[in-house]
């Protein structure tokens, strides 16, 4: 609740700036002869992630020429319903948002389809019986993530004959994204017993706790072969962590991690990370032909899986100065 | 024998030494301290070192606690002072420059301490309650770490800076050295010198307090500030630990740890009286808590709980009031010993 206080006094100041570059663009904007009109009705600034998230979506309508309508709900849901309210009276062609929270959205959605405005979800999902309420849904696959870092695992191991001991720092417990990645990861390595999971806790998504968990893994499990952290900060932070003990990160334990922020891929390039399963915040040029697509009324997928990549220590290298966050 | 099993630091001690004891049976090595690359290495040194900042923020808290206020302002004092030390190192041309990184930790000091004597002004000047002169800046102090991040993580690569919250100094963790420091300051000002009777004077009664010439308005005010620049020192040591500042999650919730600290180590929330040594005692809990958690292996869906249960008990034991109720029913109907015996234990 606190947090999010704090978040909306940053958001405000965002969506202040936000209108004033609006300002600025408008008349080049309304120039467009008959282009696509999108409604974006995003969930706030709560990260860099979501920053990165809104960058794309920006710049990839304005280069694929879609006028963008863009509001940020600074983490409420009556915000976003008042945003797509608007969209349905301003006559969008589309809309597309990333829901706050997973339900009541049914009414609203409703109203969007009364009006024959096709809507499209990114990011999250809603909880709906009705799945003709949205055309589709655009997004990351979090057990696919866990899974690829499960798979790199079984073939870096592969001619290994002795048991491998991992460790694994979760996300924050009862997220999304740490159930996902946890279950996938354990499908695939489930395949060959001599992978175990040695300890698994929670480091809340943070550097500071990524530490200090992989500190009391270090004195309590003296053979850890890899550590599978569910986002390039944990790792970072027990990198920090298994140098203090002596150990070489990379080397002497292998890590594994899964975003690919920058300062994670950095790491990576640095030999310190082993693999980073991409998430990736820019989908905002599979957006924009989505939207495309359902406004002449094209057949679209249900479930359209955000493009996303592995890095290997090489591919980071390359990769790593053109990296946009 | 029961003069010290009366003595208020009793409890907490026997906790802390009860969660000792559950490591030593389910953590082999648990109690190993070795040497590694010129420093100490070991489970117990691990609990000191990342107990150092909420040792601080709750050392701090025990004297506002003790005037009788509270701040929950704390964490966002992390947050900002985190942020703003590692912002100022970032913009550094050379990053490992001593004067530089002293320069960024001495603006981060000192916007603590101004936010800090805010605070104490709402309080004292203003007369705003404690808990919602603090809650102001609780809430805005983390959109103003925020800003100062401008909402990402600033990661820095100063060693000086590092030396803080993660390097050691004569083979002890240097945060361990600062709070060892802080602490034998803190007790000479308040229990040598007469500032810790009249924070307590405050706490009783500040009225009465003021009209015996005692000042209560400044002393609030320095009181909060204090608080804050503790509060400020931890925020240095935390980011520099993991030598990256996260104005969302920085100190996070450590105002409830630091209150918790404070009550488990037998400070009273109505003010009037102080334990710095119960105060220790209660940070070394949770973290002793928090890292028995890690090392045994409580699952995660359930370390919540784990940690409730512990506080509940710890709470529990210390109420007089429970204690004499939980005695006499279960004393009478099965008492092994003899019920002379008993009453006595009951009664004194």
């Amino acid at each position: 609740m606190l947090k999010r206080i704090s978040a909306l006094v940053l958001a405000g100041a965002t969506a202040l700036t936000l209108a004033a570059c609006g300002g600025g663009a408008g008349p080049a904007a309304g120039g467009g002869d008959g282009a696509l009109v999108m409604g974006f009705a995003q969930v706030g600034a709560e990260s860099g992630w979501r920053t990165a998230n809104t960058k794309s979506v920006q710049e990839s309508a304005k280069s694929a020429g879609v006028e963008l309508k863009f509001s940020d709900a600074q983490q409420k849901q009556e915000n976003q319903i008042k945003a797509i309210r608007s969209y349905i009276q301003q006559k969008v062609d589309v809309i597309a948002f990333s829901p706050v929270v997973e339900s009541g959205w049914d009414t609203v959605l409703k109203e969007a389809k009364d009006a024959n405005i096709p809507v499209i979800l990114t990011d999250r999902a809603v909880d709906s019986e009705d799945t003709s309420l949205y055309k589709t849904f655009l997004g990351s696959d979090f057990v696919e993530e866990g899974r690829k870092a499960g798979q790199w695992l079984v073939e870096e191991y592969k001619d290994a004959k002795d048991p491998v001991n991992i460790v694994e720092l979760q996300g924050t417990t009862g997220s999304a994204p740490a159930n996902d990645r946890k279950a996938g990861f354990a499908e695939v390595i489930a395949a060959d017993p001599k992978f175990t999971v040695v300890a698994s806790q929670s480091g809340d998504f943070t550097r500071a706790k990524g530490k200090e968990v992989m500190e009391a893994f270090l004195k309590s499990n003296p053979d850890i072969d890899v550590l599978y952290a569910h986002n390039d900060d944990m790792g970072l932070g027990a990198i920090e962590a298994i140098e203090g003990a002596g150990k070489v990160p990379g080397k002497d334990i292998k890590i594994i991690t899964v975003d690919a922020v920058r300062d994670g891929m950095q790491a990576l390039a640095d030999g310190k990370i082993n693999y980073i399963v991409e998430c990736s915040p820019l989908l905002g040029p599979q957006l924009m032909d989505l939207a495309k697509k359902v406004v002449k009324g094209e057949q679209v997928p249900a479930r359209v899986v955000t493009e996303e990549t592995t890095f290997t220590q090489e591919q980071a290298k390359q990769a790593l100065p053109t990296r946009q966050y | 024998m029961n003069a010290v099993a009366r003595h208020r630091l009793f409890w907490p001690a026997v906790t802390l030494a009860g969660l000792l004891l559950l490591n030593l049976v389910f953590t082999d090595h648990f109690f190993s301290v070795q040497m590694k690359d010129g420093h100490l290495y070991g489970s117990l040194v691990d609990i000191v070192r990342f107990g150092a900042p909420l040792i601080l923020v709750a050392t701090g808290m025990t004297l506002v606690i003790a005037t009788g206020g509270i701040d929950l302002s704390v964490g966002s004092v992390v947050a900002i002072s985190g942020a703003l030390a590692c912002l100022r190192i970032s913009e550094l041309g050379d990053q490992g420059s001593v004067g530089g990184v002293l320069a960024a930790v001495g603006v981060a000091l000192a916007l603590s301490l101004a936010l800090g004597a805010w605070n104490g002004f709402l309080v004292a000047g203003a007369g705003i309650q404690p808990i919602i002169a603090t809650l102001i800046l609780m809430v805005a102090g983390r959109g103003l770490a925020q800003l100062v991040t401008d909402g990402q993580i600033i990661t820095v690569n100063s060693a000086p800076y590092k030396l803080i919250g993660g390097g050691y100094w004569l083979t002890l963790p240097f945060g361990i050295v600062v709070v060892a420091a802080v602490l034998a300051l803190t007790v000479f000002l308040t229990r040598r010198l007469a500032l810790g009777l009249l924070i307590e004077s405050v706490g009783g009664n500040a009225e009465a307090s003021r009209l015996a010439g005692v000042r209560a308005r400044g002393l609030i005010v320095t009181v909060y500030a204090f608080c804050a620049l503790c509060a400020g020192v931890a925020g240095l040591m935390i980011s520099s630990n993991v030598s990256s500042a996260d104005g969302n999650n920085a100190g996070l919730w450590i105002e409830l740890d630091a209150i918790l600290a404070v009550v488990i180590g037998g400070t009273s929330l109505a003010g009037g009286r102080f334990s710095l040594g119960g105060t220790v005692l209660g940070a070394l809990i949770i973290q002793t808590l928090t890292t028995t958690i890690y090392s045994i292996g409580v699952p995660p869906e359930t370390t919540l709980l784990f940690k409730a249960l512990v506080v509940t008990l710890v709470c529990l034991v210390q109420s007089p009031a429970f204690g004499r109720k939980a005695f006499h029913r279960r004393a009478r109907p099965a008492s092994p010993r003899p019920a002379p015996d008993e009453k006595v234990k009951v009664t004194a």
